[in-house]
Parts: C-alpha cells; structure tokens; sequence
C-alpha cells in the first residue's frame, strides 16, 4: 500500500501524516510536489492540512491550479482513492472534486481543539474499521471551517448519504452546542457519490497515538490501507 | 590630528536616536565625520536594543556555562544537548513597542523574528510560547486581540504549535503591553549552525522577502519611550507575511542536504547592517563588503540608506561557499524564493557598502558592533513600598466564596480562551497541551520529552525586583518539575522601564543579581536573551519589572510524563513543601482587599532545589499520579485546578494549620516551593521516606472523589461551579 502526500508549498501537516503512515502505521510513504505531473504509482493520494500558497485568495483557491491537482482529478475520475484533511478538504471543494465551500468559522476565531465526530458511513474504504454510528475523537485546527452548501446540494448530500462525519457531543448526539465552527447540518465530512473521494476538517493524523491523546485517526488510516490491500488481493 | 568638528544637527542626531557624546565617540575613532549612510547604521547598532549600552555590563554577571551548553548568549539563539544526538535551540524576544502601536503586526512580526533567530542555528523550530502583559480588561481589549490575533496569525500559517506562555493584566502595562515570544527548535548536534562570516571570498547570499522601505529605525523606536507621535512611527512597525517565511524555513532545512553553506543568519531589528556586521564580528579580522545596488527591492526610489536600514521581515543572509552559489540558490528557487548574491566576506575588518561602482559607507567592525559608549548609569532604591500588616487584615470568612472570585480573577482565570485559538498540535509531538503547568514535545524517534514553560509574577518584581526576578526562576522550574522533566536552561527577556530614571536602572540591577543568585543555586545556565527597556510611554506610570524566565526541561522517558488532572478516585492528595504567611503581593490580597503590598514571599533556594529533588525522585518511582505547583492563589486554587482539569473531587479534613501559620495563608498565601500531588494510598510509605531523606515536608491534603472540593466545616464548592467562574472570562 503506497500512500501518496502531496505537498504545496504552506502545506504543513504533510510530515505529520507522513510520520502516522510511515511510522505508525508502516505503509509507504511517497511526497508528491506540487508541481509534479506523476503520482508516483500511489494507491491514495492525501491532501493533508496547511495553508497552500498562503490561502490569501481563498482557501484552496490557488492550490486547485497546482500542476499535481489535474493528475489526483483524473485519478479520482478513474476511481482512485483520494483524501482531502483540512486545506485539502478546502481544496477539494475549490477543485470541484466535492460540493459545498469552507467559509469562516461562525466565532470569526480560529479553532484548535478536539471534537467527536459521528461516523455515519462506514461502508467506505475510508471508514471500514469503525462501527456503524460510531463516535471518534479528533481534533480539528482550523479558521475556516464552517461548511456551507447552497440549499439544493445540502439536500442532495443528505439524500444520498454522502455525509460521513458531523460534529456531536460525546453522546453521539449531533447538537448544536458540539459543532464548533457553524457548518450547516454540522457536516465536519462530506464523499463524493462514488465513494472514493472524502473530505474532512478534522485532523485524523494528530490522534493516531496514544500518547497525542487518542487513536480513533489510525482506525482511518488502517481502513484505507485494508481497503488497497482488498483491490490487491481481487 | 583633530577632525573639524561640524555643526551636527541635534535634530537629525535624535532621528538615529544618537547622544551628541556618542557622535563624539564616532567622530573620534573614525578620524572623520560619518555620512549620512555610516550615520543611519551607527545609529540602529548602537540603540539599545542592539548595542545593550546600558545593560551589558550588568549582562556579564548571568552564568551562561555549565554541563550541555553547546551555545549561550551572542548566537542567535541558544543551544542545550539533550542527549541521544539532539540540540535543543530556543529564545524569547521582546516586540513590545511594535505591538503597543499596532498590536496584530506588531505581535506577528514578533513571533516570526524569534523563528528566524533559530532557524539560522539550523533547528527545525518545533513550538513557540508567548508571554503576554496588557493593561486590564475590557479598557485594553484592542491591544490584548489584536495581539493574540497576530501570534495565532503567524504561528498557525507557519506549522508550529504555540503550546506555551502566560498573559497577566495589570494598570501599569495599560500603555505598555508586552509581547515575548519564545520559540524552541531542536538540530542534530553535529548539524547544529553558527552565524560566523568564515572564509574571506565567500559569498554573501540575501534570501527571501524583497526589501522595502519597512520598519526603518525600528530598532531605535524601540530604544525610546512611547509618546503620543508613536502612533506616527507606525511604518516603524514591519508587515508578515508568514507562508513566505514558511517556504524560507523549509528551504533552509533543506540546505542541510548540501554543505556549502557556512553560516545562517536573520535580518532583524537593524536589517542587513546588523546582520552583516554581527556575523562579521563573531570572527576576529572579518569583513564584508556589501552592494546594495544587487538588493531586491520592493519599491522604487530606495537609497542605500534605506536599503541598509529596512527591517523588511522574512529574509535571511547566508553565507556560502565561493563558487557554489548556483547550488545554493537552486535550493530556494525550489521554494519559488528570490536570492541575491549582495557582497562577500572580507579580511579587512570593515563593513563596506557599495552602490555600484561608488562607495557609500565603510565603517569599521568594532566600531559598529562594540563601539558604543557603554552606559554608567547609577541606581537609586525607590520609596518603600507599602508594607502589609497582617493583623490589620480582615479574617477569612468563607474560603469557598473567596476561591470563585479568585478563580474569576483574569490573572488566574483558563486561558483557554486564548490557546484554543493558537494550533498547539501540528507536528505531532505535544505530549502535554497548553493548560497545564508547562507544556511537553516528545523527540521523535527517541523517548525524549523537552518540558518548556515561561513564567514571572511582575507584582512580586514591583515589590522587590531581586527577589521577584529569583521567585520567577523558581516557579518557572517548578513547572518543568511538575512534568516529571528536569530543569536544564534559561532564555530570559528583561522588561522595564526607562533606565535613565535612577529607580529604574535600580531595578534592572536588582532584577540581574536576583536572576544571576537563583540561576546559579538552580544550576540553570542562561544561554540567551533579550532586553527590552523605555517601557514606559509618556503619561504612564513605568510598567514593573517584568523579567520573564523562558525555561526547557528534559525527561528522559516522556511516557513517565506528569499532568496536573485528578482523574482517579480514592488517591491521597498531598501538600509537597511548607506553607508560610505569605500573603505579599499574592492575588488574594489584591482581588479581596485590593492591596499590593508587602514583601513578596521568603525564598529558600536550597529547599526549592530538595523540593524538586523529591519531587523528581518520586516521578521517577511513579509514586505520583498527578502534580500541580502552587502559584498565584496559592494552595487552595491549585487544588482547584487539579480538579478541574481531570474532573475529580477532592474530601478533605478541615484545614487547621499550625500557629503561627494563619488559615488565610494556607488556603491562598504563594509560599513558593509547593506542589499538589496525588499519589496511590500504598505509595505513602515509600512517599514519606523518601520526603524525609530530602527534608521537605509533606502533608495529607485530602482523597480524590465525587465533584466538590470540600473542607469538612469550611466550605464545599462544586468543580461545576467553580468553572462556571473560572471559564469563558478572556
């Protein structure tokens, strides 16, 4: 399984998932550049945090024009694993590989602190090693954060289950008081219809550790990595 | 021969912030009058900030030597060995006068110089911690957001977590605030950089941000006393940009795949003069030559002056190896950064700068670096401060109702609100978050844990500067100790006010022998640092003393780690150390009584010392469970914070201590050398044997359990109450 983190210049949570992939982990790990034109034969493609190119347009905004971005669209296009985390989440949405826009977190503040997610899919190559409606700790880091989607695409989202984290209490239940930066539905992570594209702000490479204060990062981690070894053996 | 003295005008000579004496001095080694050019850099490199004319001398008195020191003061940063091949670099800075003027910039920019500082000793820079002073709120809001705006801002674009630091408010920052930042970095030893001009011939290589017309003088604006034409210096106030500085700072990181480069250093305050010239001085003989013509520049119309004096932020000065430059510069062209070859090191002992073909200021080494007269300043002890008759005060009447104003006290209340707003987590190694006492990053690939902490009470300072500056030192180490880590180094950032007035220059000297006396019974080497003076805008009264202690601390296995929250049910709670009637200067006095005054608590630095001896002897021998210092409020609000960070209660006995200890003081007096612990019942034997062996006393608190602190017949406070007062304040 060969894990493929791309790095923009400002993207800095490359070496933090590289660590988890390389190191926790064990899978390979490969740094795509950004203006690399070759995805090095990677079976998923990470767009991990940061602040591409400063994100002083938008966030994402310029990063969607990064010579790598054309190749992950047509490896998405033919199916390919590809995992978008904070700014790449943002990014996604810029690139139009998911629906919806990352907008300014409701307290106009930037937020650093862990949240529970809801796992409410977990048929998904991405998901695969949690329970169905499971609640997951994992901190999010981030200023513009707050998912927003014209009313249309939201119900189309909902529709075809394309959520698959939203902020809740410890309980499970999603309430407004556990959403921590004003996303609509408090969508914390969005697939796309096909299933191999994920959004998310959460940082799933910063709870991969006991020691960083929880594990529930690794269980996604660990699905994508069954999930390549499932395509491998088929 | 005598030089024709000319008419110097005392206005321009106020401009470059030089005394009328000092251009004597000049005039008289330079056998000449300096030109406007030479005029400009004499006048950055000899303010205070650069040149520390007035404190120097009393700089030399700080022990900056001992076991692991591979750098101390005159780098751009220190350096400690942590062992297993690692350096751990770190420093704090001052940007106070920026951030008075424009706090979101001001703190930003701050921030990013400190980075810079250890980037240029090759270290990856892995936190970052702010000390933070403003006037009280709501009145000082727009400096307190802005500036925690600015380091969030910075700090979050750049990867680095802020994991640190410590905000206080108090009248007399109202004009003042400060902002230090303090950033850690770590380097393999061997790799580890020093910011020497080596090598006549070798080249000169300018990197990063293009240069402007930004922050000229800044380095002088900050050598003078804030006045109401301050706000006029605002284009003194330099402009980040930090995802430039984040490309400069991986692309440095990469230049350890090539070993053509000599030496690293940033452009700070005074710009290139000072960068040049101090990478120059470290090695006797150097020179350099610089043509200012081959600058980048980001406006038109630049002058050498200006082009020598800019503190345009995010650029760096390397130096490389003749020859090779093409090697190095492709480097940073991978990072879409510009680099200039703009001169070359020299043996002449002179900074010469050229514009083209013409010559446009040639000044020598020494001169711009230790050429300033230094000031002999002489100190006289303020009025007494007001004393504190303890008799005269009201008794205690319900502690519990008194621990909820204090915990809503903003000196004491969660910060919270503040570092929830900074990424403490990026780079996936802080083992102990912000909130606790003081914050922990593993090294990767080792067990190594590096405890770091800033700390100073600037009220006990005001109240007597020396022994305020030593409780400083000690409290900082106490929250290295609480981590289980060991204390191993000090960077320290000296805040006061105008030292031309007596009183202050008093107090500086107060502040340094105290610092020196507990670095020394401490064993803590003070390896860098910083000065910040004229901390007083005119109006204002002088902010106190402010000498803010920057400590490291290292734990040889970070899975031993100790936090400050009960988690368990059914551990004994224990009192570490002796409680006094120390209520000098304490918050109690101040929040219940509205009193500053007395003398801030007695000091015993060799019981300090055993107590951190026992303390770290028992987290070696995981007896303990939990650990908490005792700082401001005193034992009862520490109490309170061990049950509110893990969420557990603690049944006590009623306090009744012994006379002539007073019931106040053992709830909320600040005897120092104090700590919370809980500790398994069965550890009590090997506890007690091992708190004899160290003579220090150690006394039995409570039981952890349920969700009230209570002293049976005194009081009972819910852990839902007591954040109710204590969260959501700031």
């Amino acid at each position: 399984m060969k894990f493929g983190v791309v790095v923009f210049p400002g993207t800095w949570s490359d070496r933090d998932c590289g660590w988890v992939i390389d190191q926790v982990l064990g899978e390979q790990l490969q740094y795509l550049w950004h203006k690399d034109t070759d995805l090095k034969g990677c079976d998923c493609i990470i767009l991990p945090g940061g602040f591409a190119y400063g994100d002083y347009l938008r966030t994402g905004a310029v990063a969607r024009f990064a010579p790598i971005m054309e190749k992950v669209g047509e490896f998405a296009d033919r199916g390919g694993l590809v995992w978008g985390i904070c700014n790449g989440f943002q990014i996604l949405c810029e690139a139009g590989l998911l629906p919806g826009a990352l907008t300014r977190n409701a307290s106009l503040e930037f937020r650093c602190e862990w949240t529970n997610l809801l796992v409410e899919r977990n048929d998904l190559a991405f998901t695969s090693q949690c329970s169905d409606r499971e609640v997951i700790s994992v901190p999010i880091s981030h200023g513009e954060g707050s998912y927003f989607a014209d009313p249309a695409t939201l119900s189309r989202l909902e529709q075809s289950g394309q959520v698959v984290f939203r902020y809740c209490d410890a309980k499970g239940d999603v309430v407004a008081s556990a959403n921590p930066n004003g996303s609509l539905h408090n969508i914390a992570g969005i697939v796309n219809k096909r299933g191999n594209v994920l959004g998310m702000m959460p940082h799933p490479e910063r709870c991969s550790e006991a020691e960083l204060g929880g594990t529930d990062g690794l269980k996604l981690f660990r699905s994508v990595a069954e999930a390549a070894m499932r395509v491998l053996v088929s | 021969m005598r030089v024709e003295e000319k008419e110097i005008d005392e206005k321009r000579l106020r401009e470059v912030a030089l005394t009328p004496e000092e251009y004597r001095v000049i005039v008289d080694q330079l056998q000449r009058q300096p030109n406007e050019v030479e005029l400009g850099m004499l006048g950055v490199l000899w303010s205070e900030h650069c040149s520390y004319k007035t404190s120097k001398a009393l700089l030399r008195r700080l022990p900056s030597s001992g076991a692991g020191v591979l750098q101390g003061p005159g780098e751009n940063a220190g350096a400690i060995d942590v062992g297993q091949g690692w350096a751990a670099v770190f420093k704090i800075e001052s940007h106070n006068h920026p951030s008075a003027i424009e706090p979101y910039q001001g703190a930003a920019t701050g921030v990013g110089g400190i980075i810079r500082d250890v980037i240029a000793m090759g270290a990856r820079p892995i936190a970052l911690l702010d000390s933070l002073r403003f006037g009280p709120l709501p009145a000082s809001r727009h400096h307190f957001e802005g500036v925690v705006a600015g380091i969030g801002g910075y700090g979050n674009c750049m990867g680095i977590p802020t994991v640190g630091g410590e905000v206080y408010f108090d009248d007399c920052y109202a004009q003042n605030p400060l902002v230090n930042a303090m950033c850690v970095g770590l380097v393999p030893v061997h790799r580890l950089m020093r910011a020497r001009a080596e090598g006549t011939g070798n080249s000169l290589l300018l990197v990063g941000a293009d240069t402007g017309r930004d922050g000229i003088h800044g380095a002088s604006f900050a050598s003078v006393e804030l006045d109401e034409a301050s706000s006029e210096r605002r284009p003194a106030v330099q402009v980040g940009n930090p995802f430039l500085e984040k490309c400069l700072l991986e692309a440095c990181m990469d230049l350890a795949h090539t070993d053509a480069v000599v030496a690293i250093q940033d452009l700070g305050a005074a710009g290139l003069t000072s960068s040049v010239a101090e990478c120059a001085a470290r090695v006797a003989g150097a020179g350099a030559r610089i043509d200012v013509s081959l600058v980048p520049r980001r406006e038109k119309g630049m002058t050498p002056y200006h082009v020598m004096l800019s503190e345009s932020q995010e650029r760096m000065l390397v130096v490389v190896e003749r020859g090779r430059e093409p090697e190095v510069a492709a480097i940073f062209q991978g990072w879409d950064l510009t680099s200039a070859v703009i001169g070359e090191v020299t043996d002449d002992g002179c900074l010469t700068v050229v514009d083209g073909r013409k010559e446009v200021a040639r000044l020598p080494i020494p001169l711009l670096t230790e050429g300033a007269p230094l000031r002999r300043l002489t100190g006289i002890a303020p009025a007494a401060r007001p004393s504190l008759d303890l008799d005269q005060l009201p008794p205690l009447v319900d502690p519990g109702a008194t621990l909820l104003r204090l915990l809503a006290s903003p000196n004491l209340s969660s910060r919270r609100g503040i570092f929830r707003r900074y990424d403490h987590m990026v780079g996936d190694s802080t083992v102990i978050a912000p909130g606790g006492d003081a914050a922990m990053l593993r090294i990767k690939g080792t067990h190594l844990g590096i405890a770091m902490t800033t700390d100073c009470n600037s009220r006990y300072c005001h109240l007597d500067p020396n022994l305020g500056a030593q409780l400083a030192v000690a409290e900082a180490a106490r929250n290295i100790v609480a981590t289980g880590a060991r204390p191993l180094a000090v960077t320290d950032c000296l805040n006061l006010a105008n030292p031309d007035r007596p009183e202050v220059y008093w107090e500086l000297e107060e502040t340094i022998a105290g610092l020196a006396h507990a670095c020394r019974a401490l064993d803590l080497p003070i390896v860098s640092g910083n000065v910040s003076l004229y901390n007083d805008a005119s109006g204002s009264s002088p902010i106190h003393p402010t000498p803010v202690i920057g400590m490291i601390g290292l734990i040889d296995d970070y899975g031993r780690r100790l936090q400050a929250g009960l988690h368990n049910e059914g551990d004994f709670v224990l009192l570490v150390g002796s409680s006094h009637n120390d209520l000098g200067g304490s918050e109690y006095l101040k929040v219940e009584h509205d009193l500053v005054a007395g003398r801030p608590p007695a000091l015993d630095l060799a019981r300090e010392k055993a107590t951190h001896k026992l303390m770290l002897e028992a987290a070696g021998a995981d007896l303990l469970r939990s650990a908490h210092d005792c700082a401001e409020g005193g034992m009862l609000v520490a109490l309170a914070e061990c049950c509110m960070l893990g969420g557990v209660g603690v049944r006590c006995p009623a306090l009744k201590p012994e006379a002539p200890v007073r019931v106040d003081s053992a709830f909320f007096g600040e005897s120092p050398g104090r700590f919370i612990v809980s500790v398994l019942s069965r550890a009590m034997p090997e506890m007690q044997t091992l708190a004899r062996r160290n003579r220090v006393e150690i006394s039995l608190i409570g039981l952890t359990g349920g969700d009230v602190i209570e002293f049976e017949g005194q009081f009972r406070v819910s852990i839902a109450e007591m954040r109710q007062a204590w969260e959501g304040l700031i």
